[in-house]
């Protein structure tokens, strides 16, 4: 009679200041993938944590069958059938992959029969098409391995609604490839199946049907085959959005930036990059594809100042910067978005009209020679807040207290913004856009492009390949520590850059 | 005298301090993996020492006494436990508290025992037929008191329990990824709480046998800290049983030279020297082992990390 396997009516969870989900409806048929799209910060990994029994809910109704339960924790959670795959692998890296995946189960016994149960987990594998060596520690594994083992954990449970928070975000495209035909065949086994996406073309791929939440609510759930992407982006943010960015053929000036086989040791005297060389033009734009962990990072701080190069030289048009200070990049006009918001990206506790303003504080029309002018301060704070769409109180208040994808644009602002008083050469971008919701995204995107004519050399890089081929001239593909592939992009090979994103070929 | 007989008689030495901070190793090891950082382990040593020491006294029987000596640790370390896991205090401060307390307890309760001169008779030791007559080897392995057997056998139990139990696998998950076990319906706190108070009842019996086996009286400083070589031990041994079961033996031998050289009659380098020996090891072993190279891979991931259930 009630096909739905699941169903979740008008469920309120509200945090100190936000309404992470305001009556959100969500149900659940027996085989069905269903999608639940939305923005960064709409309230999908809130709904299903508290599905998953991590969050109480304020209010609100959880069926399971058709009867009413309650779930206080994820053991309930898993009694029930409910299993998550969550955004961050919950594994222990020391532990063996048999280990990981009998940890908490009940009918281990109190000696572990480990053979017995890496055969068990051997047949599930096979049958699901999910490969991983059961007595391989999980630190040695790849991201993509290390995912199916946490799908391996829900099944050695005979989890049948499963829950995925965007599980496409580590992959390569082979490894999502992967994912999506096991995925099919589970769905296809009779597992239910929550798929948390922010990616239209995801949802279009792979889902029966696709709930889209807004800012807490539930907008529309909609049977995938009915709807389309233009649609759902409307759904999703409210407004319609651009897919393509128009963009000129760059006019490329002189040489910006020369990175000539460049190496660079961790804290640990490992290499991590091996033998770097570029250039780079005023008036190009190129992406870095790769996995993170593959020297994205080191080269971006070795570029950068701020990390010591081991051999190599770096120059900056012309000028020779070699483990020179941030602060002699900055004044050759090297400009620097960091990765990480809180930490090198913010200082916490000041406010954002200060973080705004931490690079310039010191020149005019910021301070004379001893005191800072509070009046100029803020009014350009104001103004960049009002540029750059960021929403806060006030540009008095800390900024430890703004929500993720506002403090990507306080960072971007910052570096951004600055340049309208001084003269840029290059600009280096880490996942500029990670974090930000589609609205900030498109903005971000259009702006490095209009850097770019303006002359500026920009390096960017991302984990997201249709980021990278749609603002990019040329794109780079790192993989441990090297580049090993450079095309331009209207040349560019989504699948071969995935291979080489793995390390299977190079160019 | 014949090399035969000295490397013998270094080899029974060893085995003697070896097996004394075999035990208190074990038990750290087994607190460790649970993500608790124990630095109280000379107090308990010294706490199980008296405490064995004066029931034994009293009841001459040295089964009660080891008993004394494993609840007095157990107490001890239930304090720590409280602190750390409980009140989620601080665990290097809390512990290096408990090591003074025990010192201090041990010193205060002890004091008239050290001054009264009273004395008890060491264990007797128990020779293994058969394993006792090989050539070294036997003298030294296997004719020994019950309790340095009692430190073998732990070395095979804790292994087991650890690699080979679903006990040992939720403890182990526990020193790695708390929130992790906590939603996987593993009871963090109980298992921190039975891994801290087991490990603390070791290093109690480990005093055991130091007194029960070595010294017929009480005396200020019995454990001379031995304490902080099994902490470095811990470190040594990867947190592995077995491991500990070498590196113990290794410290055991590099304690006795001292004796050895001196009964040969060797005066060329100052006997201070090799007294000094095991604890400049030790500090060699705590700079060499903590490089993050080598802690990254071994150490608990949540050692010393207290955990908060968040809601
Ligand atoms: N533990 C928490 N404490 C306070 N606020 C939270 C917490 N988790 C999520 N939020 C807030 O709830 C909103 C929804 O977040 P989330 O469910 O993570 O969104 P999504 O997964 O769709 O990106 C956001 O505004 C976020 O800042
Ligand atoms: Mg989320």
């Amino acid at each position: 009679m009630n096909e739905n396997v699941l169903e979740m009516v008008d469920i309120v969870k509200i945090f100190p200041g936000v309404v992470a989900n305001d009556r959100v409806n969500f149900s659940l048929k027996a085989g069905e993938i269903h999608a639940l799209l939305g923005e960064n910060g709409a309230g999908k990994t809130t709904l299903m944590n508290i599905l998953y029994g991590i969050y109480k809910m304020d209010s609100g109704v959880i069926k399971v069958d058709g009867r009413a339960v309650s779930i206080r924790s994820p053991r309930d959670a898993i009694k029930l059938g409910i299993g998550m795959v969550h955004q961050n692998f919950k594994l222990v890296p020391a532990h063996t992959v048999v280990e990981n995946i009998i940890l908490g189960s009940e009918n281990n016994g109190f000696i572990l029969d480990l053979k017995k149960s890496s055969e068990k987990i051997k047949n599930l594998a096979s049958s699901f098409g999910l490969k991983v060596d059961p007595f391989s520690e999980v630190w040695k594994l790849s991201m993509g391995e290390r995912q199916r083992v946490e799908i391996l954990k829900l099944l050695y449970r005979n989890v049948r609604i499963m829950i995925f928070d965007e599980p496409t975000a580590v992959l390569t495209p082979q490894e999502k490839k992967e994912l999506f035909s096991s995925l099919k065949e589970m769905s296809s086994k009779g597992k239910s199946i929550i798929f948390i996406t922010h990616k239209l073309d995801e949802v279009l791929e792979i889902s029966d049907r696709v709930t889209v939440l807004r800012r807490g609510k539930n907008v529309a759930t909609k049977i995938t085959k009915e709807t389309n992407k233009f649609e759902l982006a409307n759904l999703m943010i409210g407004r319609p959005i651009i897919f393509e960015y128009s963009k000129n053929p760059p006019k490329l000036s002189g040489l910006a930036l020369k990175v000539e086989n460049v190496r660079v040791l961790d804290e640990e005297g490992n290499l991590r990059l091996k033998d770097v060389s570029f250039s780079l033009s005023g008036g190009e734009i190129v992406g870095v594809a790769g996995i993170a962990g593959n020297g994205q990072r080191e080269l971006a701080e070795a570029i950068t100042g701020l990390r010591h190069v081991s051999s190599g030289k770096v120059f900056v048009r012309g000028k020779d910067l070699t483990n020179a200070s941030p602060r002699r990049f900055f004044e050759n006009g090297v400009l620097f978005i960091p990765e990480e918001r809180l930490g090198v990206g913010t200082a916490p506790n000041l406010s954002v009209a200060e973080n705004l303003v931490l690079k310039s504080y010191d020149n005019s029309p910021f301070s004379n020679s001893v005191f800072l002018k509070f009046d100029a301060i803020q009014k350009f704070a104001e103004m960049l807040v009002k540029d750059f769409e960021i929403l806060c109180p006030s540009v008095k208040v800390p900024v430890k207290f703004l929500s993720g994808g506002n403090l990507q644009k306080v960072v971007l602002a910052r570096e951004l913004g600055n340049l309208v008083s001084r003269d840029v050469n290059v600009i280096v971008a880490m996942y500029p856009t990670r974090g930000l919701d589609v609205g900030a995204t498109e903005y971000v995107r259009r702006l490095l492009l209009k850097m770019r004519d303006q002359g500026n050399a920009i390096i960017f890089f991302s984990e997201d390949l249709e980021e990278i081929l749609s603002i990019s001239d040329r794109i780079f593909v790192m993989f441990d520590g090297r580049i090993v592939g450079e095309m331009d992009s209207s040349k560019a090979d989504v699948e071969k850059i995935g291979l080489m994103m793995a390390g299977s070929i190079a160019s | 005298m014949d090399p035969l007989t000295i490397l013998t008689t270094m080899f029974i030495l060893m085995v003697q301090e070896g097996s004394i901070l075999l035990i208190a190793t074990l038990g750290e090891i087994f607190t460790e993996r649970s993500g608790i950082l124990n630095l109280g382990v000379e107090g308990l040593m010294c706490f199980g020492a008296l405490s064995s020491f004066v029931v034994y006294y009293l009841t001459g029987n040295w089964i009660t006494a080891t008993l004394a000596a494993a609840l007095a640790g157990l107490a001890l370390s239930l304090i720590h436990a409280f602190v750390s896991i409980t009140l989620k205090a601080n665990q290097t401060v809390s512990g290096l508290a408990i090591t003074i307390l025990g010192l201090g307890l041990s010193s205060f309760i002890g004091r008239p025992l050290a001054l009264s001169r009273v004395r008890i008779e060491p264990l007797e030791s128990v020779r293994i037929p058969v394993l006792s007559d090989l050539p070294v080897i036997g003298p030294s392995f296997f004719n020994q008191n019950p309790l340095v057997y009692l430190s073998y056998i732990m070395v095979i139990i804790l292994w087991f329990i650890l690699y080979k139990t679903g006990f040992g696998l939720n403890l182990r998950s526990v020193g790695e990824n708390p929130s992790m076990a906590d939603s996987l319906g593993i009871n963090v706190f109980l298992t921190r709480y039975i891994a801290t108070s087991v490990g603390g009842a070791l290093c109690g019996v480990s005093g055991a046998l130091l007194i029960l086996g070595y010294y017929p009286s009480w005396y200020d400083g019995i454990t001379a800290g031995r304490g902080w070589i099994a902490v470095a031990l811990v470190i040594f041994s990867s947190w592995n049983p077995l491991y500990a079961f070498f590196g113990a033996y290794f410290f055991g031998l590099v304690g006795t030279l001292n004796a050895t050289f001196q009964s040969i009659g060797f005066r060329v380098i100052p006997t201070d020297f090799f007294r000094t020996l095991p604890y400049l090891l030790t500090i060699v072993v705590l700079v060499i082992f903590s490089s993050t190279r080598f802690r990254k891979r071994k150490m608990p991931a949540s050692l010393g990390k207290p955990y908060t259930r968040e809601l």
